[in-house]
């Protein structure tokens, strides 16, 4: 692994324990799979998705366009994680 | 009748509902609160709201930031609205504030225009009492979040027209909507049943049955509704849910809707749900 690779890994290390860390601690849910579907599971109502959303954008200086309002962006943590890593590399690409 | 310019009084949760609502079925909106600071923050949320609208429904359509502003008008005079083809009125459940409102607008509001009630507990034959147009005045209980809730609970007023239960009809039919039309009792069926859950739910708390969490899995996993009563009373505001209390209390003399002492003390506190960031439940700052 170069050390590009290495720095994006951690980074997205970074970007998923702090979006599992805002859903955790709005859910009161400790052990929460990172691959779970929070909404189609019912861990949380749908509403739930624009508080994430606002969350990403403000702690990750990010902006979600009308093109990326699609649930699949927001459903888990890795999902989310995947996300802001997408929009971020864009950022800097 | 034509409906394209629609009044809206009160931009509070449901206010904005109905206004992000309109805004995103391509109608307009002459929005009248109190104060300059309260309708800024109502625009911050409308707009929010419509940029997110299509997350949460894909039938939905994207509206911009432009096109959603050109479609507003905020304003702190009620007489702007001396020019719109319909009036739905959000103002707070207090029957002090809310007759004020409706003495006023009677005299602004062309004689043909209809009124309609938004709210949750409070009769709509009474309002229509204090206007010269009962005919003209109809109950609309609209759902939270105004903008994903498909049917609304529409109320007949004692004296209210067939032409003003078609006007509100197909202004609900242009939002997408349907209307569920009831007579006129103090909490109609929504609210005279929906608000013993989310009360009793309190007091189950109060008593140290089990969390909050709990109480609407119970409701959500065994029930299948899509929202406990906690969650529930959170979204609706834990203030209004008193004052909705209050009301039935009042109206029906009947104990079983005596407000549970948890629910109020939380409200005193300011712990009045979402729109605080904390009521049964916390919501982070998103």
């Amino acid at each position: 692994m170069t050390a590009t690779e290495t720095q994006t890994v951690q980074a997205g290390d970074q970007v998923r324990a702090t979006i599992r860390q805002f859903i955790t601690s709005a859910i009161s849910l400790p052990n929460l799979d990172d691959e779970a579907d929070l909404f189609a599971s019912g861990i949380v109502n749908s509403l739930f998705a624009v508080q994430l959303m606002t969350f990403i954008e403000k702690t990750f200086a990010i902006e979600v366009g009308m093109d990326d309002l699609d649930m699949e962006n927001f459903k888990s943590v890795n999902a989310t994680a995947a996300f802001v890593m997408r929009k971020d590399g864009r950022r800097g690409g | 009748m034509d409906l394209k310019r629609i009044g809206v009084l009160g931009a509070g949760n449901i206010g904005i509902g109905v206004v992000t609502d309109l805004v995103l079925h391509g109608l307009s909106a002459v929005v009248v609160d109190v104060s300059d600071e309260l309708l800024q923050c109502a625009q911050a949320k409308v707009l929010n709201n419509v940029r997110t609208a299509p997350l949460l429904s894909k039938s939905l359509p994207r509206v911009t930031r432009d096109d959603a502003m050109q479609r507003m008008v905020w304003t702190t005079r009620l007489e702007d609205v001396a020019s719109c083809d319909f009036i739905v009125e959000n103002v707070t459940e207090d029957w002090a504030l809310k007759q004020a409102v409706y003495r006023q607008l009677d005299r602004i509001a062309p004689p043909e225009v209809c009124f309609g009630v938004n709210t949750s507990c409070i009769s709509i034959t009474r309002i229509a009492g204090v206007t010269t147009r009962p005919a003209n005045v109809v109950g609309v209980h609209f759902m939270n979040p105004v903008h994903l809730m498909p049917t609304v609970e529409v109320i007949r007023g004692y004296h209210t027209s067939d032409r003003t239960l078609d006007a509100l009809l197909a202004l609900l039919a242009a939002l997408k909507k349907e209307g569920v039309v009831v007579e006129d009792l103090p909490g109609f069926v929504s609210n005279r049943i929906s608000h013993l859950f989310m009360n009793e739910a309190a007091f189950v708390l109060q008593d140290g049955v089990t969390t909050p969490a709990n109480i609407d899995q119970i409701f959500k996993k065994c029930f299948g509704h899509k929202m406990g009563p906690l969650e529930t009373a959170d979204l609706i505001g834990l203030d209004t849910v008193v004052r909705s209390l209050d009301v039935l209390y009042e109206s029906f003399q009947d104990p079983k809707y005596r407000c549970c002492p948890l629910l109020r003390k939380l409200v005193h506190a300011g712990h009045l749900g979402r729109k605080t960031g904390k009521g049964f439940h916390v919501y982070p700052e998103g």
